[in-house]
């Protein structure tokens, strides 16, 4: 089993490429729910992923850290470079992957266990800490999170007492514990109220220096407050049946999207006139 | 804007009409039934245990069978079900676990798959005494070398192959209530599978688990045709061993309750019959109670203290 390895990337002039995707075609089953999607994300970005409902952004998106290995029906076609390595070569470890690329999901789901074991278990899973680093990986990990002067009292105490904002913090927190390189996010303030979502994405500035982040969003004020590029899916209707696709209209810098976007369909969507 | 119209009708309790008065009648009805019937027959194994024990205070526990019921105890019987229960504890419960855990957790939706699991669903139906044959057949027959015949240890095997079907299927929802997010969170971090089952799945699913190995060892304790099938003794009984002729408390209890009472001694066979019953009695709800404590304990940590 060899190991994702972390090949020098190249430069490329704006930053280097995280993942590069090529002709991306996901099925579930016998349905194709994305088209040909083909894309770059940049290091030490935060790219957005906006699209009506539907269009497949969260099939993407567990397309990039293989979670979609746990759906049954699930088939992914094409070419999804990490920094190098085929993704989906045989020989990656699946597990080696999510390590590396994290992931915040739509719903805060904490593990029914302490606050200090949540942030924890993937730390100490790693196997690279020392008993004695753990209690500092977490403390860091809440602090970044902006959970920890709310937690620091109470670490022994069930997750599932916080609120769903700092459950979804905590979620981050056990994310970053890991020291990923990635980390997608899935709509990760849909359940919060906007103090929350606001220190979430204060979180999200905060931390992109470290971390390459994607963020799908319903949120067009989000992707426009928070990231650096845009990339925008919307669905057609399937030349091969009549369900809908989800393709990738274009990716593009965020100021550009909002601003001035090479397709119609992104303005018409950006400005609230369509999905 | 209009108001909204509201007379003190429309909140009123629609629950007033003849159909649901003998809805609720027969309901109560149902119930009296079954807690009074349940009360007769405690009610009679109290009354009927309440002499053998007085007659015979611990020995009736510690006493090897008599030919007399003022003689008798109920040692080997429960020699021989306590056997059966660490069998089945120590057999089937760990098979049936590791069953479920792999046809939940691992195996995939093949055609193959669910025609296996819809035939241990179908096995948990099938009547005792059949396994009782496979049990002569199998353990006492073919692994007469390993089981000696008609043994505890047969019985225990016997017993464990009967229970198994129940451990697996309620092995198999516990582990299918645990919900997905917490996998998708294990994996998220980059656990592998089994250590998203060892770590999360397992525990979450305890209580669950527990409530089945309860309800297997409870099952296991209390049948008496499948060790018919396979020999289980019921006369006297000197010796007892793993490997020897053996008996258990549901034999005991089976046979006793046959037999004529005799009009000379002070308590009769049928006063032995009901003691035995009793103390097999406290025996399943000795380990229900601990059931419901571990039970309790694991949803605890569920939560996660
Ligand atoms: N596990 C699955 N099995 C079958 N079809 C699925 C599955 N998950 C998603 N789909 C289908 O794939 C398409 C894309 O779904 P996806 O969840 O990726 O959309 P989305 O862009 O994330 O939508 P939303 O914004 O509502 O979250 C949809 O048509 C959906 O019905
Ligand atoms: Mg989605």
């Amino acid at each position: 089993m060899i190991q994702v390895q972390a090949v020098q990337p190249e430069k490329t002039t704006e930053s280097s490429v995280v993942f590069s995707v090529r002709d991306l075609n996901v099925y579930y089953g016998e349905f194709r729910a994305v088209r040909d999607a083909s894309f770059d994300i940049n290091e030490n970005e935060i790219t957005a992923f906006i699209g009506p409902s539907g269009c497949g952004k969260t099939t993407v998106l567990r397309c990039l850290n293989r979670m979609n290995d746990f759906i049954e029906t699930a088939r992914v076609e094409g070419k999804i470079e990490y920094h190098g390595v085929d993704l989906y070569d045989p020989q990656v470890n699946s597990n080696e992957v999510r390590r590396r690329i994290g992931m915040v999901f739509q719903k805060p789901n904490p593990f029914p266990k302490s606050i200090f074991d949540n942030v924890a278990y993937g730390a100490k899973l790693s196997g690279r800490f020392s008993k004695s680093e753990i209690d500092e990986v977490v403390e860091n990990a809440l602090r970044q999170a902006a959970l920890w002067d709310e937690v620091k009292d109470r670490l022994k105490a069930s997750a599932l007492g916080l609120s769903g904002g700092q459950q979804q913090r905590l979620c981050i927190a056990r994310c970053i514990a890991v020291k990923p390189d990635v980390i997608l996010m899935d709509e990760p303030c849909s359940a919060l109220d906007p103090i929350a979502t606001a220190r979430i994405e204060d979180l999200m500035q905060e931390i992109k220096k470290d971390f390459s982040i994607i963020i799908v969003t319903h949120n067009m004020q989000q992707a426009a407050r928070v990231s650096d590029r845009t990339a925008f899916f919307t669905t057609e209707i399937n030349p091969e049946s009549d369900r809908r696709t989800g393709v990738l209209v274009e990716v593009d810098s965020t100021r550009k999207i909002f601003s001035m976007p090479s397709d119609e369909r992104t303005e018409l969507y950006v400005t609230g006139r369509f999905g | 804007m209009t108001a909204v119209e509201l007379s003190s009708n429309d909140l009123r309790s629609r629950e007033k009409g003849t159909g649901s008065l003998v809805l609720g009648f027969g309901l109560l009805v149902a119930v009296t039934f079954t807690l009074l019937s349940l009360f007769v027959l405690l009610a009679r194994i109290f009354t009927q245990a309440i002499p053998a024990f007085r007659e015979r205070g611990s020995d009736f526990i510690t006493d090897t069978i008599g030919s007399e019921p003022g003689i008798s105890g109920i040692w080997p019987g429960l020699f021989g079900s306590f056997g059966i229960g660490v069998g089945v504890l120590l057999l089937a419960v760990p098979l049936g676990l590791a069953a479920a855990i792999y046809l939940e957790e691992y195996a995939k939706p093949t055609r193959f798959n669910r025609f296996v699991i819809v035939n241990i669903r179908n096995l948990a139906g099938v009547p005792a005494v059949i396994y009782g044959v496979l049990g002569l057949i199998i353990f006492v027959g073919w692994l007469k070398p390993i089981t000696n015949g008609g043994s505890v240890i047969a019985a225990a095997l016997t017993l464990s192959v009967l229970v198994l079907p129940v451990i697996i299927i309620t092995g198999m929802e516990a582990i299918r209530s645990v919900p997905t997010g917490i996998r998708e969170a294990g994996y998220g971090v980059g656990a592998t599978r089994w250590e998203v089952t060892r770590d999360h799945v397992l525990p979450y699913a305890m209580p669950g688990i527990l409530t089945g190995t309860v309800l297997a060892l409870s099952r296991a304790l209390g049948e008496a045709a499948p060790l018919i099938m396979i020999g289980a003794i019921t006369g006297l009984l000197p010796e007892t061993s793993l490997t020897g002729k053996f008996t258990a408390i549901p034999m005991l209890i089976y046979n006793w309750s046959g037999r004529p009472d005799s009009a000379g001694g002070a308590i009769g066979w049928s006063n032995s019959a009901a003691a035995a019953g009793l103390v097999l009695l406290v025996l399943v709800i000795a380990f229900n109670l601990t059931g419901v404590l571990l039970r309790q304990k694991f949803e605890k940590k569920r939560v996660g203290t």
